[in-house]
């Protein structure tokens, strides 16, 4: 047989005909592929695996089935993983496959296209933080938060090891953070908090010369805007800690800039710009002080000249990279989320400083005009902090688990915090759907 | 091949970036319901009306090499064509979920996650699989932290990895990154571990031999069972790098060699778009008695102990009981055995090391792997392995250059011997073809590491032996003056790195100062 035909086995991406794959196969002297494995018996392996190939309408008839058993419900979540609107032209360009289906860029010359948009990204990101350094993306905001506190210990000019992050950090920050520290000499110690933000009181009695890393995070974790990030950049600058700030590039297109608070680090999940909601997968945001270059973590872009001259883009500083420094490298850092980077400065130059500036004011009034519908139900209380809020909220209720169900019986999907607290997050995408919440919350808890 | 890259702009400089399009500085303070010492005082970012932004992305990936534009054969990076339809069904707004979600509304994500967990347990000949990484490195680093977790839960602190050194970077990293000492393995003079070598560096310090087989000149470790032998006696874990699976699929399997612990680069052996350097997922697979270590939540059916076929943790083996590590009897049975109506729930594995990324991983890439899987089969996955080693065989054996060692399965180092490997593939640029990886593995001097997977056909690899034969017959002069095609000729990177420019505001305070010093 020659040629492929529909029923041809095999895969369907290998475009070899069998005249091709013979003519190879002789030119090589053997007779078959399998000839070419190189596997001793005791260790090869019969491609048993049990499963049946099929048909791409099939697979994607299958998938979409799967998919359908997950329940329609209107998110109100946060916690960290927030999902704007995402313009249809950032997916269509994005998906042009000319960035979907490129490599990192080893051969700049070839690649000045996603190179320049990285160089764009990271131009955002410095605007966005104050801060002069900014590497051109991460997994995700826990891996970035996890990567900072490294880069304390290994910058660090006081003897300090403890890093201090807030008792209400997310679970998974947390736990991210604790493994990625565990090969370090850094120890994690929490602070608490008081009304949902940072008690300034007590973080001052913890920081100490021991101290090299402080973490604090605006919004918090429940919605709260630090009231006094500077106080906490001081706190850490008396010393001579590392104070970092977890935020988001929504939350800083209207949030004072970190850097002018004294960050030296900023640290958070640029997938709310550019990333459908997707299950958790994220976009870390790193940025830093300049004195730091040498240390970050990741890939940077940098800015040269060709030899005609001409302004050119390329990866640069790579001797801090594991293809070079090895076991000295400044992270194991090699695949990372630049396509996803793409896509938030895409999302970010459509949106320009208006809308981001716009968007990130509904996130403020979205949040305290739901806050005050749901106050108003009797048995309800709404925020329960007496905080500035962006995108979320704590609420209280009576029953907290017995309404989350309840609202999910009217397709509503909270959080439950604990027996008595709920949390909801507003954002463009359900924003319209908020007064059938309101609705459901005081059926459910009348 | 003919080839020209498109380049825009004047003459001094390519698609202006966004900031020099246009850029505008807003107050966003004005008129804030946010108190005025919360909020910033400026933003300055450039907005461009949709036809811009348009016109702007187009320009910039036509800019762009890419799988789609012609061939990509970077070694061990697995660069290969990378059907639609993964893309289509990763799309799909249903599987759009927020990661907090009851376990019980969202059985259709658990589904998919728990048949990939089985799939990839099933491919690599282990037990127990998590999908949370989101990369191959970020993979390694839960293996190693579920290997050192392991030790130090049965009272064995250990203090070394070896690593061969021709094994990939991350490795290196990796293993200090977790507080290891790093031991690095010379190659033997095949180019293979040299197992004297190896018994000589094992101890009761080693926690683990981080191993990628075939390795990275695409030489397959036929010692492994030794090699495994040899590690498991001294109390070590061996520990699989699965950047290079895609050469072994359905022939021979991680686990069946004795390896207790495995990565797949699902981005590269089953295929999803590269995007320029990520996202890729990095899921860890790892034999029964490691199984309770790994990231919390796994999925399981409800009701079920864990997989099929898995322990319930009642043969928990430890090191101490010297090799009880190896020769397990892997689950042979049908991989593809979810039925419809089968709920699914989380849960936190009992000695679990905790999380390695804040939710659930890089979710849309998982999507990718399950539906690649599914597509391909066993047939395809064998023939997939069976065309990226011929393809491998057939283009070594058409170039003019040497390739040392061998014989090789999917990739191979070819060395440009006197002449400089990066010009060669400077060179390469301008015959419409990307170079393969150079000057690594260092093992092969002036390596040109080629890997052109199953996705190209005879007359593609007999282009790509032209543009490599005739870029290494240019001339010095001809290849240091490459390339000449391609959106910018050779870029300085030694003054990117001398003096870093790394954001638009830095060109503008450059520009600021040779502007003061020409002005005095």
């Amino acid at each position: 047989m020659s040629g492929r035909s529909a029923g041809a086995s095999g895969s369907p991406f290998a475009p070899h005909t069998a005249d091709e794959t013979a003519a190879m196969l002789d030119a090589l002297g053997v007779d078959e592929e399998a000839d070419l494995f190189d596997i001793p018996d005791e260790v090869a392996f019969d491609g048993e695996f049990g499963i049946p190939q099929r048909g791409e309408r099939a697979v994607v008839g299958d998938l979409r089935e799967t998919f359908a058993r997950n329940d329609d419900l209107t998110e109100f979540l946060g916690r960290g993983h927030y999902s704007h609107y995402v313009p249809a032209v950032v997916d269509d360009l994005s998906s042009r496959s000319e960035f979907l289906t490129s490599y990192t860029q080893y051969q700049p010359e070839i690649t000045q296209g996603f190179l320049q948009a990285l160089f764009e990204y990271q131009s955002i990101l410095v605007e966005l933080t104050g801060l002069p350094v900014a590497n051109c993306s991460m997994y995700d905001a826990a891996t970035a938060l996890a990567e900072a506190a490294l880069l304390s210990d290994r910058v660090r000019s006081t003897s300090g090891s403890t890093v201090l992050v807030p008792g209400d950090l997310r679970d998974g920050k947390r736990a991210t953070l604790d493994n990625y520290v565990d090969g370090s000499d850094l120890s994690v110690e929490t602070y608490p908090y008081d009304d949902n933000t940072a008690d300034l009181d007590a973080l001052a009695e913890l920081v100490g010369e021991d101290t090299a890393f402080v973490y604090a995070e605006t919004p918090t974790v429940t919605g709260a805007i630090e009231p006094d990030l500077a106080a906490v950049g001081d706190l850490a600058d008396e010393h001579d800690a590392l104070f970092c700030v977890g935020s988001d590039p929504v939350a800083l297109s209207l949030l004072e800039e970190p850097a002018s608070v004294g960050a030296d680090v900023v640290v958070g999940e640029a997938g709310v710009l550019g990333l459908p909601a997707s299950y958790g997968m994220g976009l870390g945001l790193f940025a830093c002080r300049e004195e730091y270059l040498r240390q970050v973590p990741g890939r940077l872009v940098g800015e040269s000249e060709d030899a005609d001259d001409r302004r050119a883009f390329t990866l640069t500083l790579q001797t801090r990279e594991q293809h070079i420094r090895k076991e000295r490298a400044t992270s194991n850092i090699c695949t990372n989320q630049a396509w996803v980077a793409l896509r938030a400065a895409m999302h970010a130059a459509y949106l320009g400083p208006d809308g981001l500036v716009d968007l990130a004011e509904d996130c403020v009034r979205d949040a305290a005009s739901v806050a005050a519908s749901l106050d108003a139900l009797d048995g309800v209380e709404a925020p329960l902090d007496d905080r500035h809020h962006f995108r979320e909220f704590t609420v209280g209720v009576d029953d907290a688990p017995g309404v989350a169900a309840g609202l999910e019986e009217h397709g509503f999907a909270v959080h439950t915090l604990d027996d008595e607290t709920l949390q909801v997050c507003v954002t463009d995408l359900n924003v319209d759907a908020a007064d059938d919440l309101v609705a459901a919350f005081a059926e459910v808890t009348a | 091949m003919n080839y020209d890259q498109a380049r825009y702009g004047d003459d001094d400089r390519n698609e202006p970036l966004l900031s020099e399009k246009d850029s505008t500085e807003v107050d966003p303070g004005e008129g804030s319901a946010l108190p005025d010492e919360l909020t910033r005082d400026s933003l300055e970012l450039p907005g461009l009306s949709e036809p811009e932004l348009a016109r702007h992305y187009t320009r910039l990936s036509q800019m762009n090499w890419s799988v789609e534009a012609g061939p990509y054969p970077l070694g061990s990076c697995t660069m290969k064509y990378n059907p639609s339809f993964a893309d289509d069904v990763a799309a799909d707004p249903n599987a759009a979920v927020h990661p907090d979600r009851d376990p019980e509304t969202v059985q259709g994500n658990l589904e998919l996650l728990y048949g990939l967990q089985e799939y990839l347990a099933t491919i690599g000949g282990m037990d127990a699989v998590t999908l949370q990484p989101p990369a191959g490195a970020a993979g390694e680093f839960t293996g190693i932290a579920v290997a050192k977790a392991y030790h130090e839960r049965n009272g064995n602190d250990r203090s070394e990895v070896i690593v061969p050194a021709s094994a990939h970077g991350t490795n290196f990293a990796t293993a200090a990154m977790a507080g290891y000492d790093v031991v690095e393995l010379p190659s033997g003079e095949d180019g293979r571990v040299d197992v004297e070598a190896l018994e000589a560096a094992v101890s009761d310090d080693t926690a683990a031999l981080m191993l990628t087989n075939p390795n990275t000149v695409g030489l397959f470790e036929r010692d492994i069972v030794e090699i495994a032998e040899i590690v498991h006696d001294a109390g070590g874990l061996l520990y699989y790098d699965g950047a290079n699976l895609n050469a072994l699929l359905g022939r021979a399997r991680p686990g069946d060699m004795g390896f207790d612990i495995m990565h797949y680069n699902v981005h590269k052996t089953f295929a999803t778009p590269h995007g320029g350097g990520g996202p890729g997922a990095g899921p860890v697979g790892v034999v029964d008695e490691l199984a309770e270590f790994l990231p919390r939540p796994r999925v399981r059916k409800a009701g079920e102990a864990g997989r099929i076929g898995a322990a319930d943790g009642s043969d928990t083996a430890t090191a101490a009981d010297g090799g009880a590590l190896a020769g397990h009897d892997h689950d042979h049975g049908n991989a593809d055995d979810n039925e419809e109506g089968d709920s699914y729930e989380l849960f936190d594995p009992e000695h679990s090391i905790g999380k390695v990324h804040g939710f659930s991983g890089n979710w849309l890439v998982l999507i990718r792997a399950y539906a690649y899987i599914r597509r391909l089969g066993d047939e395809g996955l064998l023939d997939a392995s069976a065309k990226a080693v011929l393809n491998a065989n057939y283009l070594a054996d058409l170039l003019d250059l040497e390739v040392p060692y061998g014989p090789f399965h999917h990739e191979f180092a070819a060395t440009a011997g006197e002449r400089d490997a990066a010009d060669v593939a400077k060179g390469m640029l301008d015959y419409g073809v990307h170079p393969p990886t150079t000057k690594w593995p260092e093992m092969v001097p002036e390596a040109m590491l080629t890997e052109p997977t199953e996705v190209e056909n005879k007359r593609s690899l007999e282009d790509l032996a032209n543009a490599f034969n005739e870029a290494f017959a240019d001339t010095d002069e001809e290849l240091h003056a490459a390339p000449t095609k391609t959106a910018s000729r050779r870029v300085d990177q030694t003054s990117a790195a001398r003096n870093p420019r790394l954001s638009w505001h830095a060109l503008d305070e450059s520009r600021n100062a040779s502007e003061n010093a020409n002005g005095e």
